[in-house]
C-alpha cells in the first residue's frame, strides 16, 4: 500500500472539497429573507423579497424558480394541513422610505409552481403599521402552536415594536377583535418557535445590507406563555434589548438573519437563515441550512460538518471505529511496572491476558523500573504508529470494522471529506468516508451491516449523510443500503460491535462523535 | 428584511430608494432601519405625548429599575449620515468633541434656553419620559424637527443624598453615544447601536453627595434613536436612593 501517494492524493483532493463543503449550499442560493424552508412533493421551497425564491431537490443544491406574487418583502411561509400559508410584507421597512406597513397572506395547495394546483388565493391583509406608530409591519413569522392549535403571527423591524397577532388557521386571517401584543423592541426578521413548554422568540440583531460590513446575528428569547415576556438567558426582557446568541459570522460568512426552523424528528432539527456576504461568492447574500442544537433549554447553532481527518467515536461505548485488524504493537512499550520504591510491584498485565505475552513484565511482583521515582536517562518522545508499520499484513479486499478502544493507531483514524456532484441533503452535501491515508472507504452492504472496501466508486452506499442531532451528536446515514428502501443509521449494536440499523434517537446507540486524533 | 436588502439584490424596490435623495442610505443599512431610507414619516399631528410631559418642579426618582427619566433634551443638531456603520470610536469622539455652541461641556441648561448652531436656533425641552427609556425619535419627531442624520444632547441632574462610590453609569443607546459624568467621560458606545439596557458601563465612579451632572451626546443616521441611562452597583443591581430635579438645573 503505498500510503504516501495516498495521502498525497487524499490531501489534495480534501483541499478541493473541504473549499466547496465551507461554502453555505450549493448552486445558486442567492436570496434575502428567506422564509422558513418548506418541503413539497420532495422538493424544498423557499421564499424570498422581492418575489420568487429557490428550490432544491436534496436541500443541499439550490436553483431559482420558487413563484411568490406580491413582491414586498421578507416572506414566511407554513404547511397546515393539507395547504400552505404563505405571509409577506407588501411594504414597510423602509421601502420607498416609509414605515407604513402591510402584512399579507394566502394559500396555495402547492408550492411547485409546474403543477396544476398551483395557485395563489387572493391575499388579504392580517396586519398593518400607519407609519406613525411604534412598529413597521413587515418580516411576518408563522408559529403553529402545538399545544392548542392557534396560529400566531410575528411582525415588525427596528421602528418600534415587535408584535404578535392571532390568525385563523383555517382562514388565514386575523382573529376578529385580536389586539397586538408587543413582546421585542430593537430587532427584525423574528421567529417564533415551541419546544418542551416554552416558547422561543428568535430575533435578529444587528445591521443588514451592508455585505460584509454588515453585523446581523440571530438572538432568542422564551417565555412559557406566547405572549411572553420573552426573556434571554440573564433575564433580560427583550422588550428592553435582551436576546441570547444563537449564531454569528462564522468562518467566511457573515450576517446570519431570517430564523426559519425544520424539526425532521428523530432528535434532528436544522434551521435555515441568510447569510449577508459570503466571501466565497463575491459578499453577496445566500441561503444557509446548519444544525441545530439545544443547550440547557437553549437553541445553539451547531456546525457545518465540512470534513477532514477524525477518530470516529460511539456514544454508546467511547470506543472508536476501526479496522478489523491486528494490534500492531508500538515502539515506546513500558519500561517496568508499576512499581513503587523499589520497583517490586511491576506490571498488573491485561485484564484477560498480559498484554506483551508471555515472560514479559508480567505479574506482580515481576518489574523493576522506575515506577514512580521518574524515568531513569533521557526522555524522549515517541513517534506515532505509521501506516506503512501498521498496515503489513493487511488484505487487500473488503474488510470489516468494529469498535475498539482508541490508540491513535492508523486503522482508527478516518479522513471525511465532501463529495462533489454526488448530491446532498438538507444543509450538506454527501460525503465518503477514507481510513486516512488510504483510497479504503467505508461501505453498507446488502445485509445491512457496515464494511471497508479498498477503493471509493461512488456508489451510493459508500457516501454518507453526517447530520448533526440536537445534542450535538451526530447521526451517520449511508445514502442508500443495497436492496433495501428503508433509511438505516450507523449503530453501535454492541458496545464493540457497529452495523446499519433504523435510527433509534431514545438511546445512545446510533450517536456519534468526531473528535480530533 | 430591510430595503437595504434590495441595495443588494438590485430589486425594482432598489430604484425607488435610488432617487431619494441625501439622508437617505441606498444600499446601506442601519441595523436600525428606517431600513435606509430617509424619514419619511407621513404628515401626522405632531406632539410629545405619549413619550413625555413636561418636566414637574417636584423631585424625580428613577424608575422601578433605576432608570433616569427626566432629561433636558436639545433639538437635534443636524449630522447626516447614511449609514450609522461609520459610527468608529474616533469618527464619535470627534464629532462629539467638537463645539456645536459655547460652553457645550460645562452648561447645565434650563427648560427654554437657546443655543445656536450653525445659525440655527435650538431649544432646550426638560421633560419626563412615559418610558424607561428615552425616545429620541419621538422627541424630534413630536417638535417637527429631523429624525434621521442627527446628534442629540441630553442634560440632567442627580442628587444624591451621600457620597456613593464604586458604582457604575450604565448606558444603552440607538445608535452611537457619548457620556460625561461631572465633566468626566464615563462610557462611549460606538458603532452602530441597537438599545440594549446596560449594554455599555463605565468603569467605577462615584456619586458625590449632592448634585452630580450626566452629560450625553447620541448619534444617529437612519432609524430610530434612543437611549436609557441608570447606576448600578457592583452586583449590578440599580441605585434608587436617587433624585433627578430640573429645577437645580442652571443653579
Amino acid at each position: 500500500m503505498n500510503a504516501s501517494l495516498f495521502g498525497a492524493t487524499a490531501s489534495i483532493l480534501f483541499s478541493l472539497w473541504a473549499t466547496n463543503a465551507a461554502r453555505a449550499l450549493d448552486g445558486a442560493p442567492y436570496i434575502h429573507d428567506p422564509s422558513t424552508i418548506m418541503e413539497c412533493e420532495g422538493k424544498f421551497y423557499t421564499f424570498g423579497t422581492g418575489g420568487g425564491g429557490l428550490i432544491s431537490d436534496d436541500g443541499w443544491t439550490w436553483r431559482p424558480g420558487a413563484v411568490r406574487p406580491g413582491g414586498g418583502a421578507a416572506p414566511d411561509a407554513i404547511r397546515i394541513a393539507d395547504r400552505y400559508l404563505v405571509a409577506y410584507g407588501s411594504t414597510g421597512g423602509g421601502l420607498g422610505g416609509g414605515h407604513s406597513g402591510r402584512i399579507l397572506t394566502m394559500w396555495n395547495q402547492t408550492l411547485d409552481p409546474q403543477s396544476p394546483d398551483f395557485k395563489y388565493s387572493e391575499a388579504v391583509v392580517v396586519a398593518s403599521s400607519d407609519g406613525i406608530e411604534d412598529c413597521d409591519a413587515i418580516d411576518p413569522s408563522f408559529l403553529l402552536d402545538p399545544t392548542d392549535g392557534r396560529l400566531w403571527l410575528t411582525y415588525g423591524t427596528y421602528f418600534g415594536f415587535i408584535r404578535l397577532v392571532e390568525l385563523d388557521p383555517k382562514t388565514g386571517k386575523r382573529v376578529e377583535g385580536n389586539q397586538p401584543v408587543n413582546i421585542a423592541i430593537d430587532c427584525e426578521a423574528t421567529a417564533l418557535i415551541y419546544r418542551d413548554g416554552w416558547y422561543y422568540l428568535l430575533g435578529t440583531h444587528g445591521t443588514c445590507c451592508d455585505g460584509a460590513n454588515s453585523t446581523y446575528n440571530i438572538r432568542v428569547g422564551r417565555s412559557q406563555t406566547v405572549t411572553g415576556p420573552y426573556l434571554d438567558q440573564t433575564g433580560m426582557d427583550m422588550l428592553r434589548g435582551g436576546g441570547k446568541l444563537v449564531v454569528a459570522a462564522n468562518g467566511r460568512l457573515i450576517g446570519p438573519g431570517h430564523f426559519g426552523r425544520m424539526d425532521l424528528g428523530e432528535g434532528v432539527e436544522k434551521f435555515s437563515c441568510h447569510y449577508e456576504a459570503d466571501l466565497d461568492r463575491g459578499g453577496r447574500s445566500v441561503l444557509d441550512i446548519r444544525a441545530l442544537l439545544w443547550k440547557n433549554g437553549w437553541p445553539v447553532a451547531g456546525e457545518n460538518f465540512t470534513g477532514g481527518t477524525f477518530v470516529i467515536e460511539s456514544e454508546r461505548s467511547g470506543y472508536v471505529l476501526e479496522l478489523t485488524v491486528d494490534f500492531v504493537r508500538m515502539a515506546g512499550s513500558r519500561r517496568g511496572g508499576f512499581g513503587g520504591p523499589g520497583g517490586a510491584a511491576g506490571g498488573r498485565g491485561s485484564s484477560s491476558t498480559n498484554a506483551l505475552g508471555a515472560g514479559v513484565s508480567g505479574g506482580p511482583g515481576a518489574g523493576s523500573g522506575p515506577g514512580n521515582r521518574g524515568p531513569v536517562g533521557p526522555v524522549t518522545p515517541v513517534a506515532l504508529q505509521t501506516l506503512a508499520e501498521a498496515s503489513t499484513n493487511w488484505p487487500a479486499g473488503m474488510m470489516d470494522v468494529r469498535l475498539g478502544d482508541y490508540m491513535l493507531r492508523p486503522h482508527q483514524k478516518w479522513a471525511i471529506t465532501a463529495v462533489t456532484n454526488a448530491g446532498g441533503y438538507l444543509g450538506s452535501p454527501y460525503f465518503k468516508i477514507s481510513l486516512a491515508g488510504t483510497d479504503r472507504v467505508l461501505a453498507a452492504t446488502g445485509d445491512a451491516e457496515v464494511v471497508t472496501v479498498p477503493t471509493f466508486t461512488g456508489k451510493p452506499e459508500e457516501l454518507w449523510r453526517i447530520d448533526q442531532l440536537t445534542d450535538g451528536t451526530y447521526r451517520i446515514m449511508p445514502k442508500a443500503v443495497p436492496q433495501s428502501k428503508e433509511p438505516l443509521a450507523l449503530t453501535a449494536v454492541g458496545s464493540s460491535t457497529p452495523t446499519l440499523a433504523k435510527f433509534d434517537g431514545r438511546g445512545d446507540k446510533a450517536r456519534w462523535n468526531f473528535k480530533a486524533p | 428584511m430591510l430595503v437595504q436588502g434590495f441595495g443588494v439584490l438590485a430589486l425594482s424596490a432598489f430604484q425607488v430608494l435610488s432617487a431619494v435623495p441625501e439622508t437617505a442610505a441606498p444600499g446601506v443599512s442601519p441595523g436600525n432601519p428606517g431600513r435606509g431610507a430617509r424619514d419619511y414619516t407621513p404628515e401626522h399631528p405632531r406632539s410629545l405625548a405619549p413619550y413625555f410631559t413636561p418636566a414637574t418642579s417636584s423631585p424625580k426618582a428613577p424608575d422601578k429599575d433605576g432608570f433616569l427619566q427626566r432629561w433636558l433634551l436639545l433639538e437635534p443638531i443636524r449630522k447626516p449620515n447614511r449609514s450609522n456603520t461609520v459610527f468608529t470610536d474616533t469618527y464619535i469622539r470627534n464629532a462629539f468633541t467638537t463645539e456645536y455652541f459655547s460652553n457645550q461641556f460645562t452648561m447645565v441648561p434650563r427648560a427654554g434656553d437657546k443655543v445656536t448652531v450653525g445659525g440655527q436656533e435650538l431649544l432646550w425641552h426638560a421633560l419626563d419620559s412615559s418610558q424607561f427609556n428615552i425616545k429620541l425619535f419621538r422627541f424630534a419627531d413630536g417638535l417637527n424637527k429631523p429624525t434621521y442624520g442627527v446628534l442629540f444632547w441630553a442634560v440632567t441632574v442627580v442628587d444624591s443624598p451621600r457620597e456613593q462610590r464604586d458604582i457604575r453609569l450604565a448606558v444603552g443607546s440607538n445608535s452611537a453615544s457619548m457620556w460625561w459624568l461631572n465633566g468626566k467621560e464615563a462610557v462611549i458606545l460606538s458603532g452602530d447601536r441597537r438599545m440594549v439596557m446596560d449594554d455599555c458601563v463605565s468603569k467605577r465612579l462615584t456619586l458625590n453627595q449632592g448634585r452630580n451632572i450626566i452629560r450625553g451626546a447620541v448619534i444617529n443616521g437612519p432609524g430610530m434613536s434612543d437611549f436609557c441611562v441608570r447606576f448600578i452597583d457592583e452586583k449590578g443591581d440599580p441605585i434608587k436612593d436617587i433624585t433627578v430635579n430640573s429645577e437645580n438645573a442652571g443653579n
